[in-house]
């Protein structure tokens, strides 16, 4: 159907292939692959040795629980974030309405909001002593928890809301971006054949719009599959519940690493089912999008609406937890104020780029190796490089750890028996061990978007290129990279933030003395005082603010480029 | 942007700490948040002129010590749980001091390993809160009351999972045999008010707002909230009871410190040592975290004396860590933490 729709197509298959075209691309993906991979394959290396089986026990006791839980959190959150993201994005791009021009870039501000954050700020505002319940009792008049019925925060409920909150902008980012590069003639065309609005949405918009959007969710139940601080706060158990408990209460390592490894393929199987479920469709955006969208007018209450849908997730997910802890960073200024912080924010700064520069270089020579040779082998490359996304941040800190000490210590031998002198451990315990970590980590994300904006380009684009005597690499920096340009913007500031954010990993792979924003703010948060650190926690939210703007101005601008 | 970001990268490489390797220095592994060590650590850098290097983490530092192997740059390992320091014993991560004169002085034995590989710092008693208003002064005094029928639905603690309550557990199936203890969880489950839930300030928050009338918590958090005006009136509407008392004494757990294997700077390590047992440091223990004091010349401080005198359980540590995986196994089986 989307053939049809874009009209443009080329038959599904892969005219890209040229034989002469020298396999350096491909050596160069398989070698990447071969070290991104090394912390995922560390792991599962791990769970070959096993202290005891941990699963008769687990069977028997808690594991149809965690996984029962973790099912439905996934779900609920998945349906929160695609409800608020798709919802959203299509207002943003296609109707008219109060304010809309802000929405654009605000619907991604919840996003700078770190989950336990979040979660925190909402438990302190809903609990019994927080403002809510005790504006609550002063105006009815109850004197204690019994005389009244309050919804619980510390709720599997609770937890879908938070996450959804803070991970719904995935979907919105990847959808508008795919919106935004539909032809609107596709939409005219549809209407005037007789379809209605909506169902033009669900029979035309949507399915160009599918993997996009797949990549945005499948993002979405990745970070909730690993997420352990938000559910370990609300008391929610999920299977990274029994993967801590195996690791530190029993100790067993290896079994904690059979469990992610299973985490690991249930993410696989859901991958792999969305892409073989669209794996006859074929896409490339008809070169016709110039046209500028006409966005519908609508009556007033409808535009209400719009302003409802975009302004309740922001307010929710943005402005109240941004407001509370601007309240906090005032009342607990003293406290919270230290010399350290610039050279903190330096370092998340310092780190976070990095990490997204890498991510971003190395994600666009994976996609495009892939458009070069795409062949099952360089499919199985793309997947595997992805799957340090699929693992909790503190399981994949071990992974990172296994290689890299290995090799130091492996390097300080040679060099103890060779030269008499120890070289030490050079790459363990240092900056470059915490930017490894995160390209591990978020590879998935930049690798994934460049992948699927790649897609969207006409093979015949590549071939007149090459057939001017263009090489490859040519080609990627003269016509592919130009015309990814909002999409190259939108991959490294994702991963910005998302580095920005990053907890686990740094805590355990961190150099001494050494704070990012994030450690600094879990150090109070883990003792039960996160206001004390309100004003950096406020940081995180604000440097995480401005690459979104940044990015939402090039997906626009992206548009009145073309 | 991209020059920006070149700009920013520069300015932070530069600032960026070297790992420490100079004379001068110890480095530090902590289970414990890196700002509650340092009044103590600036503390020790006054007196001998020795810099701390500190990373904090609660989770993956035993795999990071263990996989840096001789070349870790770790020269000791501060713990807020047994079972913690017991899991490095166990993996051969640590080196014994037998023979230190200083260390043996002020740690009692029962507070330090047989062969010297970790030494206890402060120790800490898992009580009981009551609510002033809703519980009689003496109508509990035991762990093994909290399954007694009358408390259904009045009871409040954070998850059976938590290593403080692992390890209050560890100790009743040292007492009990585990059988026993499986019904006394199972008891103690049944008289939840709520799902467990939170850390032990919001237990002590949950009887101030009347969702139940006796919790399980950590001694020096009620001080902690005591000393914080917003948490203030919520602490003062529970009484503190030290279970057992009368009896076998009330549990405690340790912060401990050990000394690594690899340790590259172990002159600076024990020095750290020692001088953490030390009266002086000891001393801004008790005051800055309302802790007890290992050194047993070093009486509790303030509120903490206020408490009154805690009988500790004598049962050994040890004891306690072994029974570790029993005992998670334990609020797995009776379902604890489930709804």
């Amino acid at each position: 159907m989307s053939e049809a729709a874009t009209g443009a197509n080329i038959a599904p298959a892969q005219p890209l292939h040229i034989k002469r075209t020298s396999k350096r691309w491909l050596i160069a993906a398989a070698l990447i692959t071969a070290i991104v991979a090394l912390p995922v394959l560390a792991v599962i290396y791990l769970a070959f040795f096993p202290d005891e089986n941990i699963w008769p026990h687990l069977m028997s006791t808690t594991l149809p629980r965690y996984l029962v839980t973790t099912l439905k959190l996934m779900l609920g959150v998945g349906i929160l974030a695609l409800g608020i993201g798709l919802s959203s994005a299509w207002a943003v791009t296609m109707c008219e309405f109060p304010g809309r021009k802000y929405f654009e870039w605000a619907m991604l501000l919840p996003f700078a909001v770190p989950a336990y954050v979040i979660a925190y700020v909402y438990t302190s505002l809903l609990d019994y002593a927080g403002p809510v319940q005790s504006a609550l009792r002063a105006v009815f008049g109850w004197t204690s928890a019994a005389d009244y019925w309050f919804p619980e925060i510390r709720s599997l409920e609770g937890a879908i809301l938070m996450i959804g909150l803070v991970l719904y902008p995935y979907v919105y980012l990847l959808a508008r971006a795919a919106f935004l590069e539909q032809s609107p003639s596709l939409f005219a065309v549809s209407r005037s054949l007789g379809h209605s609005a909506i169902s033009t949405f669900f029979r035309v918009v949507l399915p160009i719009a599918r993997p996009a959007i797949a990549v945005g969710l499948s993002l979405v139940m990745m970070e909730t599959l690993n997420d352990f601080g938000t559910v370990d706060f609300f008391a929610v158990q999920t299977l990274t519940t029994g993967l801590f408990d195996t690791w530190m209460n029993l100790g067993n390592l290896g079994g904690a690493a059979q469990i992610a490894s299973v985490m690991l393929i249930f993410v696989l199987v859901l991958v792999t089912l969305e892409r073989y479920s669209r794996r006859r469709q074929q896409q490339f955006a008809a070169r016709d999008n110039r046209e500028p969208i006409r966005r519908f007018t609508m009556s007033f209450p409808r535009q209400m609406v719009c302003v409802a849908v975009c302004g309740i997730p922001v307010f929710l997910g943005f402005a109240i937890p941004g407001a509370t802890l601007a309240t906090y960073a005032i009342e607990y200024f003293s406290e919270s104020w230290n010399p350290d912080f610039i050279q903190n924010t330096l370092n998340s700064l310092f780190l976070s780029s990095a990490a997204a520069l890498t991510t971003l270089v190395i994600g666009v020579t994976l996609a495009y190796s892939r458009r070069l040779h795409n062949t099952r082998g360089m499919q199985v490359l793309m997947r595997l490089s992805s799957l340090g996304y699929a693992m909790p941040g503190a399981v994949l800190a071990v992974g990172v750890i296994v290689p890299l000490a290995g090799f130091d210590n492996w390097l300080d031998s040679l060099m103890r028996d060779y030269f008499g002198f120890s070289s030490g451990l050079l790459l363990s315990g240092s900056a470059f061990a915490l930017i490894f970590a995160y390209t591990v980590r978020f590879l998935a994300v930049s690798a994934g978007s460049v992948e699927s904006a790649l897609q969207k380009i006409t093979p015949s684009m590549d071939m007149a290129s090459r057939s001017l005597g263009h090489t490859p690499g040519k080609t990627l920096v003269k016509v592919h990279l130009p015309m990814l340009r909002g999409t190259l913007v939108t991959a490294a500031l994702v991963v910005f933030v998302d580095c920005m954010k990053e907890l686990p990993a740094t805590l355990i792979l961190r150099p001494f003395n050494f704070e990012t924003l994030a450690t600094y703010v879990y150090q109070f948060a883990s003792d039960e005082k996160l206001f004390h650190s309100a004003l950096p926690a406020l940081i995180i939210v604000v440097a995480g603010i401005i690459p979104i703007i940044l990015m939402s101005r090039s997906i626009s601008n992206s548009r009145a480029m073309n | 942007m991209r020059l920006k970001l070149a700009a920013t990268a520069a300015i932070a490489l530069t600032a960026m700490p070297v790992a420490a390797f100079a004379d001068g220095e110890v480095n530090i592994y902590s289970y414990r948040q890196a700002y509650l060590l340092e009044p103590l650590l600036n503390a020790f850098e006054k007196e001998t002129g020795i810099e701390s290097n500190v990373v904090f983490a609660k989770q993956g530092l035993a795999e990071r010590l263990d996989r840096e192997g001789r070349n870790s740059p770790a020269d000791v390992v501060m713990t807020v749980d047994i079972s913690r320091i017991d899991e490095l014993v166990e993996r051969n991560l640590l080196q014994g001091i037998t023979d230190n004169k200083i260390l043996n002085k002020n740690i009692p034995e029962n507070l330090r390993h047989p062969d010297g590989e970790w030494f206890a710092l402060t120790t800490r008693g898992r009580l009981i809160y009551t609510s002033k208003d809703r519980v009689e002064e003496g109508a509990i005094t035991t762990y093994e009351d909290l399954a007694d029928e009358k408390w259904n639905n009045r009871i409040c603690t954070r998850s059976g999972k938590h290593p403080y309550n692992i390890a209050l557990i560890s100790s009743m199936i040292a007492h009990h045999g585990e059988a026993d203890t499986e019904k006394w969880l199972a008891g103690v489950k049944d008289n939840l008010a709520r799902k467990p839930q939170g850390g032990d300030r919001d237990q002590i928050k949950a009887i101030a707002a009347g969702v139940c009338d006796v919790a399980i918590g950590n001694s020096y958090y009620y001080g902690n909230m005591l000393q914080d005006e917003n948490e203030r009136e919520a602490a003062e509407t529970v009484r503190l009871v030290f279970p057992n008392a009368d009896g076998r004494g009330t549990h405690i757990n340790i912060s401990s410190i050990a000394l690594t294997k690899s340790a590259p700077n172990k002159d600076n390590a024990i020095k750290l040592m020692e001088f953490l047992s030390s009266a002086e440091a000891q001393r801004i223990y008790a005051e800055a975290n309302a802790e007890y004091p290992a050194n047993p010349n070093v009486k509790p401080v303030g509120m903490v004396a206020e408490w009154g005198e805690i009988h500790p359980d004598s049962i050994s540590l040890q004891e306690i860590a072994d029974n570790r995986n029993a005992a998670v196994k334990l609020v797995d089986r009776v379902d604890f933490d489930g709804e």
